[in-house]
């Protein structure tokens, strides 16, 4: 086998040498009825040309904008098809980045620390907080973990999400809680704006450890932090704000301004590709008074006797190996390259480029959304601002208008009914700086 | 001697904001192609950013390239060489898996792609799924734990999900007190209490006093196989039985499958559940810290309580045959992760399984407990063997004969540095004393094992020598020990400005 430098002979030779006749006396440790003594029923090993047919073949057959069937796709919804630095990638194919182990010896894992005291410091000033971890696996379980940390800090029963939270963050959120012993109210929001009205915030009961709010919501819609932070400040509970497209912070206010106490989300938009929904990078950033509460690996500052300074591994006595069942949480793998890569896409577009992508995005959805609510019968869903996504309700039943729009080349969208039953006749649709005004146009031709 | 590795120029470097000057660009995007209206008569201005993002840099493509470029020579790395690391397994990653998984058809793939649309996708979820239920000899896997210790916590819910189903609600889980810190943590995080099982004198699971715990609370055992002292769990049947008879269930964390993948296979022992760490065992990178992935096995029993959603064979209207994704299971645990999983882990993990076949599996396994036992054979003079027993793909010594001239295992690690490794894993497992554990994986020929054992019997010697010289290192990098406990009691988290810092009130 090519990954593996010892030869037959090698080994056989290594064997001799400690006084061994065969392979199989290395393995005496397992009891001899349990050995299985025979081949795993897998397929013959291919050969690098076989693989790269039978992987070829497998991508072939999805169709993206450049493979299978080639089409344009208005699919947002939590995964963003955002033009990517083709440096990224260069960067990220170093093997000192992405042959490494998480940076438990820090003199030999200098570079691995000082990218992710880059990422920790990017995040807080996207965010406007002032703490941010090292990355947890994404956005869905990057708000689960919110909401625990939200129970230990003020030893409340209850969270309280708003109803367009992304459902599939809420589904995470309901797995992490079941066993957990907090319970779950949902917040509802506007018919007409789609969005969490301050209102429906106080109406809930002091018991509440945190509300939960996302902005720019499932719908698209961007919702007033500062009302809604400082209802839930007049309950006492957290204000927690989820955020799943991490570009339109480049364009919307810093949730920590506004009053957030954890702000976290999905950092995909930056850098990382669609890959089927994986992996991505979930950001959590915090203020500096519950910096002790915060799961997931940090890194901070250090100096060594002569003064030198670098980055370590810190705050250790929070997390599984050292506190075992005490833990603020049971993460160890988190997302290292994934945020080096953010950090990356960060430094590259900069000050500047992050702000220029977030205005395109919104110019192309508002020239979209305008020209869709001026064809006959398509009207927008909701009257709220938003960023890049919005809610189209159409003439007949969602599903049918995307099988016509996919006979013509375009998958028009995200069906709603699959999460919200009660909007049949509704899709969500996305528009980036990648997206054309051609593609705009032929999507607006094909709904005529 | 050090014989690995010589000192040489080293690029200073400050962080990437230091490198920031107003007007450098680093991208350029297209020119906007819609006609544009205002952004504030979009979107009400008290709703926008007020602070023009001044905290992220202004640079140029060449300063990122030259910036990460440089900082990344400060890392140590796989294609550097030998990468001891006990219980995290670092093998090759090979370049055809990342190749492999940035195929436009994966990496431009939406989630949200209508099924028939990503048929490639399904079939790449199905394909791995069925061979790691044959490698663990298990019913069925769910691929979506996103890290090992995502699929402990999803495989105890599992448990807990299908106990409640028969009425029958436990309290406890069982660990011993050799395993992962990860162990425990999800135990609790799955709503359970933790109780700790003593190790044997030989380092397995003392059976009496198993017995004496198992009971009708105890919902599950979580055990390592081999354990987190490198040895196979030989009473494992036992142990099974001691479990299942009680009614509890077996949770088998595969941090060590790399051992056994081929030889052996966790189903055919009686564990109920096994999660797997791809990034291990699987080859794919671990990337600093990450992306991996923690696929969990269960036995059928237990398969209607995996999270959705599930990929599922079936016809279409004209009878040919297709995948598609089943979120009507009113068993299942629910969702743990948005989508579909680390996906682009798992491309690069069906092609290192395809690539290496069965007899390729079976070589990689034999050769790591081949290297293991070739370390434990070489320095079993010069270090005190942990415990006796036959180590499999890791072997693990302690300090004993170093502590006397006042070297520890933390000074024999950052000695290593100087040699030109990474060190082994250190302290761990938390029973014994001084822990210094070495899992050299199938990946190293003879002369760097080789190269390995000599420079860990020359450090031996500069113990007895010159146990200064042990203590102070690392000597040779770019800094030396850090003051962990200092930057623990005030903490810098982040980097400011020096402008930032006054406006913020001269900290």
């Amino acid at each position: 086998m090519r990954y593996i430098p010892n030869s037959a002979q090698e080994r056989e030779a290594m064997l001799r040498e400690m006084g061994h006749q065969s392979i199989a006396e290395l393995f005496r440790g397992i009891p001899g009825q349990l050995q299985l003594n025979r081949l795993l029923n897998l397929p013959a090993a291919l050969s690098e040309t076989e693989a790269l047919g039978f992987f070829r073949d497998l991508a072939e057959r999805n169709t993206t904008r450049h493979t299978g069937g080639r089409m344009v796709s208005f699919l947002g919804a939590g995964a963003y098809d955002h033009f990517i630095p083709t440096i990224i990638d260069t960067l990220i194919s170093r093997a000192e980045f992405y042959t490494s182990y998480t940076p438990y010896q820090p003199e030999i894992s200098q570079g691995t620390l000082a990218a992710i005291f880059e990422f920790q410091t990017m995040i807080c000033e996207l965010t406007g907080m002032d703490v941010s971890n090292a990355s947890l696996y994404d956005g869905s379980t990057a708000t689960a973990e919110a909401v625990l940390m939200a129970e230990r800090v003020t030893h409340r029963p209850k969270v309280a999400l708003a109803a367009n939270l992304h459902p599939e963050y809420r589904q995470v959120v309901d797995t992490y809680l079941r066993n957990a012993g907090i319970t779950e109210q949902t917040i509802i929001t506007c018919a007409e704006t789609g969005t969490v009205l301050p209102e429906a915030i106080l109406n809930l009961g002091s018991d509440v450890a945190a509300v939960i709010v996302q902005s720019p919501n499932f719908f698209g819609g961007v919702e007033d932090l500062q009302r809604l932070a400082e209802a839930t400040h007049e309950l006492g509970a957290l204000f927690v704000v989820v955020v799943a497209e991490g570009l339109s912070l480049g364009l919307l206010q810093a949730p920590g301004k506004a009053g957030a106490d954890i702000v976290c989300g999905e950092a995909q938009s930056f850098g990382i590709p669609l890959s089927f929904g994986g992996s991505y990078c979930g950001f959590f950033a915090t203020t500096e008074k519950l910096t002790r509460q915060i799961p997931g690996r940090l890194v901070g500052q250090a100096s060594d006797r002569q003064g030198r300074s670098g980055y370590v591994l810190t705050l250790a006595t929070r997390e599984q190996h050292i506190r075992r069942e005490k833990a603020t949480s049971n993460i160890c793998t988190n997302q290292g390259l994934y945020a080096l890569m953010v950090t990356i896409y960060l430094s590259t577009l900069g000050r500047r480029g992050v702000r220029e992508v977030a205005e395109q995005n919104t110019q192309k959805a508002h020239y979209a959304a305008r020209q869709i609510n001026a064809t006959s019968d398509y009207r927008l869903r909701f009257s709220s601002a938003f960023f890049n996504e919005f809610v189209v309700s159409c003439p007949k039943p969602a599903q049918e208008v995307l099988d016509d729009l996919k006979s013509k080349k375009i998958i028009g969208g995200l069906a709603l009914e699959r999460f919200f039953p009660e909007m049949k006749n509704e899709i969500l649709m996305c528009m980036t700086e990648t997206t054309t005004k051609a593609e705009v146009d032929s999507l607006l031709e094909a709904l005529k | 001697m050090i014989r690995k590795a010589s000192t040489h120029v080293n690029q200073n470097e400050g962080l990437i904001f230091q490198r920031s000057q107003p007007g450098r660009v680093g991208y350029k995007l297209p020119g906007l192609d819609v006609e544009a209206a205002p952004i504030d008569s979009m979107i009400d201005p008290r709703l926008l950013r007020d602070d023009d993002l001044a905290g992220l840099p202004e640079v140029s493509e060449v300063d990122v390239i030259r910036h990460f470029t440089r900082i990344s020579t400060w890392n140590y790395a796989v294609d550097f060489g030998m990468y001891p690391l006990g219980s995290c397994t670092m093998k090759y990653n090979p370049k055809l898996n990342e190749r492999v998984a940035r195929f436009e058809g994966f990496a431009a793939s939406h989630p949200y792609t209508p099924v028939e649309l990503a048929q490639g996708n399904l079939e790449l979820l199905k394909e791995l799924e069925e061979a790691l239920a044959e490698i663990t000899g298990l019913a069925a896997v769910s691929l979506q734990p996103a890290a090992g210790a995502q699929g402990e916590l999803t495989g105890l819910m599992v448990i807990r999900k299908c106990l409640e189903s028969r009425g029958d609600a436990r309290k406890l889980v069982l660990i011993p007190d050799s395993a992962h810190g990860t162990n425990p943590a999800s135990a609790a995080h799955s709503g359970y209490q933790v109780q700790t099982i003593k190790s044997s004198s030989h380092g397995s699971i003392d059976l009496d006093h198993l017995r004496q715990a198992v009971n009708e609370e105890v919902a599950a055992l979580m055990l390592t196989n081999p354990s987190t002292l490198g040895l196979f769990e030989e009473n494992i049947q036992e142990v099974c039985q001691v479990v299942r008879e009680a009614g509890g269930f077996v949770y088998m964390d595969g941090a060590n499958m790399n051992a056994l993948v081929g030889v052996t296979r966790p189903g055919d022992m009686g564990v109920d559940v096994i999660h797997l760490n791809l990034h291990k065992t699987f080859s794919t990178p671990h990337g600093g810290g990450g992306p991996g992935a923690g696929p969990i096995a269960v036995t059928k029993e237990l398969e209607p309580f995996l999270p959705f959603p599930r990929a599922v064979e079936e016809r279409d209207e004209k009878g040919e045959r297709i995948l598609r994704l089943d979120y009507d299971r009113p068993q299942s645990i629910g969702r743990v992760r948005a989508f579909h999983g680390n996906f682009s882990v798992l491309v690069r993990a069906l092609c290192y399984i395809l690539s290496l076949g069965p007899d390729g599996l079976r070589e990689a396994t034999e050769t790591a407990v081949l290297n293991a036992n070739y370390i434990a054979h070489h320095l079993k003079e010069d270090y005190e063997v942990a415990f006796d027993g036959k180590p499999m793909h890791e072997v693990i010594f302690n300090d004993k004969r170093q502590q006397k001239s006042g070297v520890h295992t933390l000074d024999i690690a950052k000695r290593l540095i100087d040699y030109g490794f990474h060190p082994m894993t250190v302290y761990f497992p938390l029973v014994v004393a001084g822990a210094m554990m070495i899992e050299p994986t199938e990946s190293e020929g003879r002369e760097e094992l080789d190269l390995f054992i000599d420079a860990m019997r020359s450090i031996a010697r500069e113990a007895e020598e010159n146990p200064e010289l042990v203590k102070s290192a690392p000597h040779n990098t770019r800094i030396g020990r850090l003051d962990e406990a200092a930057a623990a009691r005030k903490p810098v988290l982040r980097w400011k400005s020096a402008k930032t810092s006054l406006a913020a009130g001269n900290e």
